[in-house]
């Protein structure tokens, strides 16, 4: 396999090869998040920062793992990772912090963290490792905002909490879709988006 | 007794794991094609789920929680180590599913081969370490701990047989190209968190 350039590991896998809708990776720790755009961006920037930055690492100490203790070498340093994340918002947005409760530690099983680490990190170098964490961990928020937009939209009529659609409980016109704001919502959106896609690149259809 | 029975059944039912907080996501996808495996998993998730929620309980009580040193000395009284947890948590996790790997070849080697690979796949399941961490979250007692580890490992297996079921009939539908494989599942998996939510209402 011939190196893959900088622009192919940064852009491939927005579409082409994205994270949640072809490799199935990363759903677990992220879809209760999406009732609203801000926990949604929190949430892409600090995945999209860990994948980075842990690729990053242990790209860089590659050729020094042993491969039978590979995973809890990747497990720490993710972990580590994940740490530094959750100190930092407990630090600066604790409010924050406090809604995505258990979702931030989940990161760390995360198996997109996981998945590039293994998957890529272990063979290539540094620089090539972060853009692919980028790469991967953008592919991932393109979707989750997707689906925060348009659950916070339909859910409660607004975005960001700032009311875009004025809700009749409020005096406005528009009657709030309430099954936005529960989990399955989620499901039957990221379904909808996985048909879009496909439909879009039908190459990525699976075979029977 | 009726506190512990509620657990159990909240935890199973209207708070399952898989299907009303997306735990576990990527390989309740992945391994639900057909209810052998699934069944295999769903057992050695139940397994690992009723072991290290009440051992990382322990350990957050007396390791890491504010002031949970308190019995090693006066001097450590103050310290609080909460933010290493995360990484003991995954540790413990790791170790638990090694040394269950390990037991189940020595004394049930039949068990251990039909879980074969899926065991050590549990250390990254993040069922797992997601209920370790709403335990904590939550503050649950021991004897919690231990009725909400089984309760929500035996949902979660619960949870990948039934879709697995559904799956295999889906073989012989005729689904739109698009929707093939991965679309209709999700469709699916939705539909069965719908129906999930509707024990939200039940009081023990």
């Amino acid at each position: 396999m011939a190196e893959p350039t900088a622009k192919q590991v940064l852009v491939d896998p927005l579409v082409n090869n994205n994270p949640i809708t072809l490799q199935i990776l990363g759903l677990c720790s992220s879809l209760a998040v999406t009732t609203n755009m801000q926990t949604a961006v929190v949430m892409s920037i600090a995945v999209t920062a860990v994948t980075a930055c842990s690729s990053a690492a242990i790209a860089a100490i590659r050729n020094f793992i042993p491969s039978s203790i590979r995973i809890i070498v990747q497990m720490t340093v993710i972990a580590t990772m994940v740490i530094v994340v959750d100190q930092i918002l407990q630090a600066y947005a604790f409010a924050l912090s406090q809604k995505l409760s258990v979702f931030v530690g989940l990161i760390i099983t995360n198996c997109i963290v996981m998945g590039r680490a293994e998957a890529f990190a272990m063979k290539t170098g540094p620089w090539l490792s972060f853009l692919d964490g980028i790469g991967n961990g953008l592919g991932y928020s393109i979707i989750l905002l997707l689906v925060g937009f348009v659950r916070e939209l339909s859910g409660s009529g607004k975005l960001f909490g700032v009311t875009i659609l004025k809700p009749v409980t409020e005096g406005g016109w528009y009657v709030t879709n309430g099954m936005m704001l529960i989990s399955p919502s989620a499901f039957f959106l990221i379904g909808a988006i996985v048909w879009a896609v496909r439909t879009w690149k039908p190459e990525q259809i699976e075979k029977e | 007794m009726e506190h512990y029975l509620s657990l159990f059944v909240k935890s199973i039912f209207p708070e399952n794991l898989a299907l009303a907080f997306f735990l576990g996501m990527c390989t309740f996808l992945a391994l639900s094609k057909n209810v052998k495996t699934a069944f295999s998993l769903g057992i050695a998730v139940a397994l690992i789920q009723g072991i290290t929620v009440p051992v990382n309980n322990l350990i957050f009580r007396y390791l890491l929680q504010p002031g949970a040193l308190a019995w090693a000395g006066e001097s450590l009284s103050e310290q609080d180590l909460s933010f290493v947890g995360l990484i003991s948590y995954i540790a413990v996790i790791a170790a638990m599913v090694q040394i269950l790997e390990m037991a189940l070849d020595r004394f049930f080697p039949a068990l251990y081969n039909t879980l074969g690979i899926f065991l050590p796949l549990i250390t990254v399941n993040c069922a797992i370490l997601g209920g370790t961490l709403l335990m904590v979250e939550r503050n649950l007692s021991f004897a919690d701990s231990i009725v909400f580890g089984w309760g929500s490992g035996i949902g979660w297996g619960m949870a990948i047989v039934v879709l697995a079921g559904i799956r295999e009939k889906l073989k012989y539908s005729d689904v739109p190209a698009g929707l093939r494989g991965l679309g209709i599942t999700f469709i699916t998996v939705g539909l069965m968190a719908l129906a999930f939510q509707s024990f939200s209402g039940i009081k023990l």
